[in-house]
């Protein structure tokens, strides 16, 4: 059976439902799937809860979805370049959970393999730690967090074979081939599709099994968050 | 002359070591990667999901998939290697990078430190924060000594909510150097021209002096 898609619209056909849980994978803006968020807002499904670094800018990743008011739940680590987010937030219109950045991605990594839960250092003694099972390990006091999964989880890689084996590019990974593996069902958009066998075995990042759906990206932005540049000569 | 954020910066780079790995956090610790000396090889770690961190970009080479924590264009090196956000922290927090450069809102003489949230105001959330001072080796705060409206952020007891409890082992402040211990805070460093009582005068939190205070 062909994973092959020939648009987000039709990837993300028959999956989407009110009240699902999502994953979308990138840091900033670098490495989120583009064309599967736009797609997902145009579905109208609503009333969702998104796993995510980051919530995008005002009109650009995730911030599209808030605004059109589709995401009721926002689980991520740092959300500051999101102006609609923090009005939304402020008026009590959208939950949020923070999750220390490493516990947010050991989750994510946990959900994948079936771990319902692990202890961490991260956050003892914080507001993180309020509510969760303390434990003590070699005199050192830990926390217990739980695994995440999702219904579907939307990952930005630069090269799949047919297979669904996949490559990613530099630091657009991230958190990409662990909301792979958490996923129900995954979907991911790639620059480059090629035909199977033409990738070496042994570079390959996410191994095809994660990887339910896929499809080509078309008109990627791949907009720069920050850009910082030096002119020749000086230093860094 | 309390010391400038750039002078603050070179004096944090001095407690760079050969062969060290390091993360530096966003704002004047940014900095400190502008002074390392020529004698010292440290590997800088991004934890988005790079190891081995080089310049800015010249203008025309940017790449949008190669940003640092800040979410700005950066460049590789030869000895550059990239990874997931899982993999990011088992360096992080299983105690993998030697040293850690941090701002702050608040340090206490215990070493608590608040850096991630106001209550009240838009919080922006804690990002690698809270897993940098549970799993980094050494943590080094660089803050300006007070904040804008005057009050002292060296504290006995922090009052904004907390990132980490007893994790800081350094700061450096405009006025000079703190290292905190088992048994409390002790002022070693003095920047030009801040004399002891400036400090006493700008500080809440208990320390003690170095018997071999350095003044500069």
């Amino acid at each position: 059976m062909s994973k092959i898609y020939k648009s987000a619209e039709r990837a993300l056909d028959g999956i989407l439902f009110d009240g699902m849980t999502i994953m979308a994978g990138g840091f900033g803006l670098c490495g989120i799937p583009e064309n599967l968020i736009a797609a997902l807002r145009d579905s109208g499904k609503k009333d969702i809860t998104a796993i995510s670094n980051n919530a995008g800018v005002d009109d650009f990743g995730l911030g599209m979805l808030l605004q059109t008011r589709q995401i009721k739940k926002m689980i991520s680590s740092y959300v500051g370049e999101n102006k609609e987010f923090e009005r939304q937030y402020l008026a009590d219109e959208l939950e949020l959970e923070f999750n220390p950045q490493g516990t947010l991605a050991e989750r994510i990594r946990a959900g994948g393999p079936g771990i319902p839960g692990f202890y961490t250092k991260t956050g003892v003694g914080t507001l993180v730690a309020e509510g969760k099972e303390h434990k003590e390990f070699d005199g050192e006091t830990y926390i217990l967090e739980t695994g995440l999964k999702a219904d579907v989880s939307l990952i930005k890689a630069w090269k799949a074979d047919k297979e669904g084996n996949l490559i990613f590019k530099k630091t657009a990974r991230n958190f990409n081939p662990m909301m792979a593996s958490a996923g129900k069902v995954s979907i991911v958009e790639v620059e480059e599709l090629v035909e199977t066998g033409e990738l070496d075995p042994d570079q390959i990042h996410t191994p095809g099994i994660f990887i339910q759906r896929i499809i080509v990206s078309k008109n990627l932005e791949k907009r720069i968050e920050q850009l910082t540049t030096r002119t020749k000569k000086e230093g860094i | 002359m309390a010391w400038t954020r750039e002078e603050m910066a070179k004096r944090a780079a001095q407690e760079l070591v050969n062969g060290y790995y390091v993360n530096l956090g966003i704002g004047i610790p940014t900095l400190v990667a502008n002074f390392i000396p020529d004698s010292v090889d440290v590997t800088l770690q991004s934890e988005n999901g790079m190891l081995g961190m080089g310049p800015f970009p010249y203008e025309g080479e940017a790449d949008p998939d190669l940003i640092n924590a800040g979410k700005q264009t950066i460049t590789e090196l030869n000895r550059t290697s990239y990874f997931s956000s899982a993999d990011s922290f088992s360096m992080i927090r299983g105690g993998h990078i030697d040293l850690s450069i941090l701002g702050a809102m608040q340090v206490s003489e215990q070493g608590d430190l608040a850096n991630w949230m106001i209550p009240g105001k838009m919080v922006k959330g804690m990002g690698g924060a809270m897993d940098l001072v549970a799993g980094v080796k050494k943590v080094v705060i660089i803050m300006d000594h007070n904040a804008r409206d005057g009050s002292a952020k060296f504290l006995k007891e922090c009052t904004l909510p907390l990132t980490g409890v007893k994790v800081v082992d350094m700061i450096i402040s405009d006025v000079g150097v703190f290292m905190i211990k088992d048994d409390g805070a002790v002022l070693t460093e003095l920047a030009p021209g801040i004399s002891l009582e400036d400090v006493k005068e700008r500080t809440e939190a208990n320390f003690k002096i170095e018997k071999h205070l350095l003044t500069l």
